[in-house]
């Protein structure tokens, strides 16, 4: 499992890995969220619920670098990139505030894994994305505006 | 008589109001005068954007309302009429007022004549190059697009210009609604070896790989420059995806600072980016990146006399945005001395077809282009009685005459036309051809539409499309005007927050309700799969039944919190 997680973790940044070990059955889905899947804050449906069920928001993450667009060139598929430059990350979560369900994804990163995440996610509106996340114990997070526009009439 | 009391003589003339005319008959500035720029430097850069595919010589009518929000308010380029003038030191009623303002448009049009046109923009670059040993010739794109023949050739009529006129790099934003497809065979076949296609913020969607070269390095009398590329950033957004779906845009001011930073380590003395940001974006882009000279900007159609000076971390940074349809040269003289820029000199110079003589090779291609179209092209619709022109923030009437015919060919409540800054005008008394409204109208998704909306989605498309125009942070803003609307009113306060700008929408004098169902009419769809009845056909039929068209009644928004604004003349 060591060797597939690694794999695992790795995927989230070329994108579409998870889902081809999936579709090949390599991967059942209670293996890949094995003890951490938390249900009920996938499930919250406020952004405060949410960050409540992963254990609050923590202090603000000058050392979270977000890289998101300043307008989504499709709702659909908003490419988000995450880099956290601290020891011991232990794990990264992506909420948009004013999803339906406003926790996207959470990775959790073994030991000594390069705490890289880049991720497409769906946004219905202009929202804050958000990325809280924990290393060595502690909490942090960073938020920044996308908006998403009904397009046309440019230029 | 002394040419400073000549000048006197002329503010006395102008004081006294005498008309446009005669002024300029007092004025009689020798074209010789008036494209008189003593080479300087020795880099020479010459710049030229969003021409719109017209190669003929053209009206074009600046706008009357181009409001700036938050720090961009009464700064350039929001600035329009007597206060462009006055910020610029430009005399009233001369020809280069007339160049680059509305005002007493149709008077000065007829004194002063056209302006653009390939043959005489060519005959100005020659004039110019020949002073300038080595001088570029910059395209910041909207060049393949806005033309009829632009569009039945998919820009091949366009590509042949530029090649003769000698643009040796250029940048794009409508010439990807050909395709992306269409845009790699131009650029790998029919620009090869002559022009370069730059661009360093469009990558592959899947591996972020480059899709064209960020930059080139060129050797330019001894002085090593680099030339970076910048598309339009939300093409995406404000064009339809499907044509690039491909691709991803964007700002990407990150990755402009590495571009600059290894060009710089390559050993670039000076640097300028070829933008198609939009001048509010250059400003703020100038503002954040360090290390570029200037930026030769486009998109917004914004003809600025002068550079705006920006101040960065790393020193300064001119932003110039060069106007639109064929109007304006720039010229861009740089002294780079021991490895850095010692001094520069700009002029902005307004192509007045009538002071410059056509140059003949280009008038043969341009007829040689034109040939197979020229039936179809003259066809006369109707006469116009009214100005028609496009440009302003919230209406034209050229966009008023759409949604009229909209309105009535289709039997809709309201009406929709998108807030395109390219188009042409025409005086009154003038013959509309087919090819003036295709001017208007030569787009690749050009369907009519008519679609159920409900009061409340009216009201979120108008407020998304204000936004777009007036949220007071220019990396937000797409470089469009607002949204043109018949049959509905309604009041518009540029400054409120998103959601708030837009007020007591009414139609027929009773306010919109948010659950009631109107039909609403437009065109230019971005959705994928989009059908509908090209819009010159609604229109061209709208026309020919008309004949003569009357003046349009403008419907302009009633604004608030914007009194005063130097963006509304």
């Amino acid at each position: 499992m060591d060797f597939m997680r690694r794999t695992l973790l790795k995927g989230a940044g070329a994108g579409g890995v998870v889902g081809a070990l999936l579709a090949a059955g390599l991967l059942r889905p209670n293996q890949v969220f094995a003890a951490e899947w938390n249900a009920g804050a996938f499930e919250a449906k406020s952004i405060a619920d949410a960050l409540k069920a992963i254990g609050g928001a923590g202090t603000e993450g000058k050392d979270i670098q977000l890289k998101v667009p300043d307008i989504a060139e499709n709702g659909a598929v908003v490419p988000i990139e995450v880099t956290v430059n601290l020891p011991n990350v232990q794990t990264i979560s992506i909420l948009v505030d004013k999803n339906p369900l406003p926790l996207v994804a959470s990775f959790n990163f073994a030991a000594g894994t390069l705490p890289y995440v880049r991720v497409p996610i769906k946004m219905g509106e202009t929202s804050n994305v958000r990325v809280v996340a924990k290393a060595d114990g502690k909490t942090y997070s960073v938020a920044k505006e996308v908006k998403v526009t009904i397009g046309g009439c440019g230029g | 008589m002394q040419r400073r009391e000549f000048l006197r003589l002329l503010a006395a003339a102008a004081a006294a109001g005498l008309p446009v005319a005669s002024r300029d008959a007092l004025a009689a500035k020798s074209p010789d005068a008036l494209y008189r720029v003593p080479p300087y430097g020795n880099v020479h850069l010459l710049h030229i954007t969003d021409c719109h595919a017209q190669l003929l010589p053209i009206h074009f009518r600046e706008p009357q309302v181009n409001i700036g929000v938050g720090a961009a308010a009464g700064k350039p380029p929001h600035l329009v009429g007597e206060h462009l003038l006055k910020a610029f030191g430009i005399k009233p009623g001369t020809r280069e007022a007339h160049a680059f303002t509305y005002l007493d448009f149709e008077q000065a049009a007829r004194s002063y004549g056209k302006v653009g046109g390939f043959a005489h923009l060519a005959t100005l670059v020659k004039r110019v190059r020949a002073q300038r040993p080595g001088a570029l010739l910059l395209d910041g794109g909207d060049t393949w697009q806005g033309s009829a023949t632009s569009l039945w050739t998919r820009g091949a009529d366009m590509i042949e210009a530029c090649k003769l006129l000698g643009v040796d790099i250029m940048t794009g934003h409508w010439e990807f609604t050909y395709g992306a497809e269409r845009v790699k065979e131009a650029v790998d076949r029919e620009l090869k070896d002559s022009i370069e296609f730059l661009a360093q913020n469009v990558k592959t969607a899947d591996f972020n790989d480059p899709v064209f070269p960020p930059y080139t390095l060129r050797d330019m009398n001894g002085v090593k420059l680099a030339v970076i590329g910048q598309a339009f950033p939300y093409t995406p957004i404000a064009n339809p995806r499907y044509f690039v779906a491909d691709w991803t845009f964007g700002i990407q001011d990150e990755e402009m600072q590495k571009v600059v930073n290894e060009v710089r380590a390559k050993g670039a003395q000076v640097v300028v980016v070829l933008s198609h940001n939009g001048m509010d974006v250059d400003l703020k882009m100038a503002g954040r990146v360090t290390g570029i000279d200037a930026i030769l900007g486009g998109h917004t159609h914004d003809g600025m006399p002068a550079p705006s000076i920006v101040n960065n971390a790393g020193g300064q940074t001119l932003v110039i945005n060069s106007g639109s349809n064929g109007k304006f040269l720039s010229v861009l003289d740089l002294d780079v001395r021991g490895g850095k820029l010692q001094g520069w000199r700009f002029k902005l110079l307004p192509v007045f077809s009538n002071l410059l003589p056509a140059d003949a090779d280009m008038e043969a291609l341009i007829r040689r282009v034109r040939a197979p179209y020229e039936a179809r092209l003259g066809e006369k619709l109707a006469v116009t009685e009214g100005l028609l022109y496009r440009r302003g923030n919230f209406n034209g009437t050229w966009d008023q005459l759409i949604v009229d015919a909209l309105l009535e060919v289709k039997g809709a409540d309201i009406a929709f036309s998108p807030g395109f800054r390219w188009g042409t005008t025409l005086l009154p008394g003038q013959a509309i051809t087919f090819e003036h409204l295709m001017d208007q109208t030569a787009i690749t998704y050009p369907y009519s539409t008519v679609t159920e909306m409900t009061g409340s989605r009216i009201k979120v498309i108008l407020e998304d499309v204000c936004d777009n125009l007036f949220n007071p942070d220019p990396y937000l803003q797409q470089g469009g005007d607002m949204v043109r609307v018949g049959g509905l009113t309604y009041t518009c306060d540029p400054n409120a927050k998103m959601g708030a700008r837009i007020s007591d929408m009414r139609l027929r004098g009773k306010p919109i309700e948010a659950d009631k169902t109107y039909k609403v009419a437009g065109w230019a769809p971005v959705a994928e799969g989009a059908t509908g009845e090209p819009i010159w056909e609604v229109v061209a039929q709208w026309l020919r039944d008309r004949k003569t068209v009357a003046p349009r009644r403008l419907n302009l928004p009633r604004l608030a919190g914007v009194a005063g604004n130097p963006g509304i003349g």
